[in-house]
């Protein structure tokens, strides 16, 4: 008799299933995983070290690169631990807009997490749906920050500056005629916020679109019901947070129970799952979609009959405007301060987290009372699920590691750091 | 101080009693240190004991104490002398190759933070414990309690070389295959040792020294704000 051997193969780390850049190395005794050793690093880039060189102020556009696909939400985590030590509180709008782009970040990471996840397991046309919404709300991005992924948006104290009043429209050209052009604005004649009251009108409509292709779709239910089963004993044990502490049945959210800014004020409900399989998780993040749109049509509402300050203005922390920084001496020396030298944060240590799309992200800062963190710590959802990638995929057959490596919704630039 | 922290701390003094070598409560966060050699003990307390129930491990990081409190730019008496220029001072962010900063007897230089989480009591906890001083840091290994340890440990033990007694996988994870040092030190200079690239000639990839010139364009410094003299915040105790 021949003699059986397990076999080693090598999984990315330029797989377009690998999410990025992961290497996995499987052992397989024929097609079912016998082990699963993920090698991750491969985009470490030191983004803590570099942080703690820097003044507070010029991290925030690193925290965009972290996870790359919930720009806001990063930035989110980092701005409040300075603001824990520095013991300030935004403006009541700015929180209401911080709240409403994290909301807008969420249903962005979930859209790209849910058309690469269905197209890794084999339904191209969700993919094409998925980033035909994440377009109009990267148009959101743009139209207040001026980028349309990495925004640095957030400040300490409040937000950059405040929802523009016009929302950036399309022009005629070569490719696009009037008729064109008349429909793609139809949308975008109001303000910011008209457009993202459009949206949030029209968004729980593509929900069911995407849900028509998928939740009774027999091949996908083939592909992630009972896969990567997660009891939520092992789910506490493992560091899971998000939707995949929450498709194992376990009702924790960040936003319910230490709410953060004015999620304590809003109407929204947390879904759990029952199973806490690939199938749940993906009912949980649907459904997080539909509340993330319910949350940000109230914040709308609120904003639309609230308008004042964006920012704090105690030009401490806080740089004063334009036109005052010109007519007044006081201002200019703030100004001149906190660009050449930054803020210089009171020595002692906190943690912030937040209800990141992938799980909590928190910001460890330890400051001795200079001008730059002494020591940044983040905490990254996909760094804790990856390392449980071997538990889950032990057991199953080569393609359902792509559906558990899908479901994890792992980047890899939170994981690598 | 509010009420759940007031509780939380009344209990790990009661439950923990000499184990617990400092408490401090600031910024509504709860930071207890450990001794080295007791933490695993501790570890188990906190998770079983149903008044503590810390079920979950959030977070776990390493944190080199060296440079801790020094700025590279005096400020204080500048209102007689004016400023320095803050360029001379050495921080990881101007080693150049080759560079080292004296390390010295450095009692507790190295910690381990932990951050815990109680999903049954809705609080969190810090704890904060110093490797025993020697040539190589140790502190037991949270895998045994806390499964999600496993790669957080390996993180810190590629990081900073900190040694986890009981872990089975002690591996690098973040830095490439066949690194040397432990670059989250802050005496490992920002620029880092060795660049790589490809050499046409002898067809394979060739580490060097590296050639860029470290910089640092705002210096570090330490103001005493008297704004922020808070009674309640303190920093950890000096070493």
């Amino acid at each position: 008799m021949a003699e059986i051997r397990n076999y080693t193969v090598n999984f990315g780390p330029q797989h377009p299933a690998a999410h990025g850049v992961l290497r996995l190395v499987l052992e397989m005794d024929g097609e079912v995983v016998q082990r699963a050793d993920p090698h991750i690093g491969l985009l470490h880039r030191g983004t803590e070290k570099l942080a703690e060189t820097k003044p507070y102020n010029q991290s925030i556009g690193y925290m965009d690169r972290l996870d790359y696909v919930s720009m806001m939400c990063n930035e989110h985590g980092y701005v409040l631990a300075i603001e824990k030590l520095l013991g300030v509180k935004p403006p009541l709008r700015a929180r209401y807009i911080r709240v409403m782009f994290d909301e807008i970040t969420r249903i962005l990471n979930h859209l790209l997490w849910l058309g690469a996840h269905a197209l890794d397991i084999g339904a191209m046309t969700v993919f094409l749906y998925c980033f035909r919404e994440r377009e109009d709300l990267m148009d959101c991005y743009e139209a207040v920050s001026g980028a349309r992924l990495h925004a640095t948006y957030y400040r300490p104290g409040g937000v950059a500056r405040d929802l523009p009043d016009a929302m950036p429209q399309y022009r005629e050209s070569r490719w696009r005629g009037k008729h064109d052009v008349e429909r793609m604005n139809a949308n975008r004649e109001g303000s910011l916020l008209d457009f993202i009251g459009d949206f949030a009108a029209r968004f729980p409509g593509l929900i069911d679109e995407y849900e028509t292709l998928l939740t009774d779709n027999r091949i996908w239910k083939q592909r992630t019901v009972g896969i990567g089963v997660v009891t939520p004993e092992r789910a506490l044990q493992l560091g899971f947070t998000g939707p995949m502490l929450r498709g194992s049945g376990i009702a924790w959210d960040l936003r319910k129970k230490q709410p953060y800014e004015v999620y304590r004020e809003l109407d929204f409900d947390i879904p759990i799952g029952t199973n806490g399989d690939c199938y749940d998780r993906y009912l949980v993040r649907v459904e997080e979609m539909r509340q993330s749109t319910r949350i940000i049509a109230q914040c709308v509402d609120w904003l639309r009959a609230n308008p004042g300050p964006v920012i704090s203005d105690d030009y401490k922390v806080a740089p004063p405007s334009r036109e005052e920084m010109k007519g007044d001496m006081e201002a200019l020396i703030h100004h001149f301060k906190l660009f050449t030298e930054g803020l210089c944060i009171p020595a002692g240590e906190a943690y912030a987290a937040v209800e990141h799309p992938k799980g909590e992200f928190g910001a460890y800062l330890i400051s001795d009372g200079a001008n730059k963190p002494y020591r940044l710590k983040i905490r990254a959802p996909g760094f804790a699920h990856l390392s449980a990638l071997d538990e889950m995929a032990r057991g199953h057959m080569l393609a359902d590691v792509v559906a558990i490596i899908g479901t994890q919704d792992i980047v890899f630039g939170e994981v690598d750091r | 101080m509010n009420r759940s922290c007031e509780t939380l701390v009344a209990t790990l003094r009661e439950r923990l009693g000499e184990d617990l070598r400092d408490c401090v409560v600031a910024l509504d966060e709860v930071t207890i240190e450990v001794k080295a050699r007791r933490l695993s003990e501790v570890a188990l307390t906190l998770r079983d004991d149903p008044a503590l129930a810390f079920e979950q491990l959030i977070d776990l990081c390493g944190v080199d104490y060296l440079l801790y409190g020094k700025d590279e730019w005096a400020t204080e008496e500048s209102s007689t002398t004016g400023f320095s220029r803050g360029v001379d001072e050495a921080s990881s962010g101007r080693l150049h190759f080759g560079d080292s900063l004296p390390v010295g007897d450095m009692e507790r230089r190295f910690a381990v933070v932990v951050h815990l989480l109680s999903l049954q009591h809705n609080r969190r906890l810090r704890v904060r414990c110093f490797a025993e001083p020697g040539d190589v840091p140790v502190v037991p290994s949270l895998t045994g309690v806390w499964n999600a340890a496993q790669w957080y440990e390996r993180e810190a033990f590629d990081l900073f070389g900190i040694l986890f007694e009981g872990h089975n996988d002690l591996r690098r994870l973040l830095t490439d295959y066949g690194f040397v040092g432990h670059p989250f030190r802050k005496d490992f200079p920002l620029v880092g040792h060795v660049e790589m690239r490809y050499d046409p000639e002898r067809r394979r990839v060739v580490y060097e020294p590296v050639s860029i010139e470290p910089r640092v364009l705002v210096p570090r410094v330490i103001r005493d704000d008297n704004r922020f003299v808070l009674p309640d915040v303190e920093g950890p105790a000096d070493g």
